[in-house]
């Protein structure tokens, strides 16, 4: 096995501890940010740019090794950025009408039927 | 493999990845509410990914990378299912 030399090393050493720093911040903020909108984007921050800077170092460094681009590795990447956000915007349309329903000051809705009062006289099973 | 720098940054990379997982796992328990709880859980998820690609580094072994992928094809599918639960109280209509 050869020697990989230094500055590739130090490159995917950096961009993993990057990556790998950015995800310990982001689950910090998730712990401490107050209220859930704001907490919605600490994840979305990990998903981006944590992710490519892991996914980045790993390709150069099974590229070195291997002598051949992984590309199976931006398969996770696409996969990602496709996914993440229908994520977020689920979670964000169940977290405004779960405030909605409780009654809290939300932004309206702007289709206009999804208001406190309907929601509270809607049948459901939990809150 | 030789390398200097890498053998050190991969251990405290899963390290840091670990205690990232940890913090999630504290808001997931903790979360005051139904959507903060499944937020940590896709957190959670993602930073499992990562810790996953880390680990195929530091193995050398690219036999990981699926592993990877299903983990973040999981993460979706959870969290898409359980906001549509939260959204309507039930999954399939």
């Amino acid at each position: 096995m050869s020697t990989m030399p230094l500055w590739l090393d130090a490159l995917i050493s950096a961009l993993v501890l990057l990556g790998a720093a950015i995800a310990l911040a982001g689950s910090m903020g998730l712990l401490t940010l107050p209220g859930f909108f704001t907490r919605m984007h600490p994840p979305a921050t990990i998903a981006t740019l944590a992710c490519w800077c892991i996914l980045h170092g790993a390709f150069a460094f099974f590229w070195w090794q291997d002598g051949a681009a992984p590309l199976r590795l931006y398969l996770i990447a696409l996969f990602l950025a496709t996914t993440v956000p229908i994520t977020s915007i689920f979670l964000m349309r169940a977290a405004l009408f779960r405030a909605r329903r409780a009654g809290t000051a939300v932004p309206t809705s702007l289709s206009g039927h999804t208001t406190a009062e309907e929601g509270a006289a809607m049948p459901s099973p939990h809150r | 493999m030789n390398t200097t720098l890498l053998a050190w940054a991969t251990p405290l990379a899963m390290g840091m990845l670990v205690l990232a997982m940890l913090l999630c796992l504290v808001r997931m328990l903790r979360g005051p509410t139904a959507q903060d709880r499944v937020l940590a859980l896709d957190a959670m998820y993602l930073n499992a990914m990562l810790l996953v690609l880390v680990l195929c580094m530091h193995w050398g072994s690219t036999d990981y990378f699926e592993v990877a992928l299903l983990i973040a094809l999981l993460g979706f599918l959870g969290s898409t299912a359980l906001a549509k639960f939260l959204l309507r109280g039930e999954v399939i209509e």
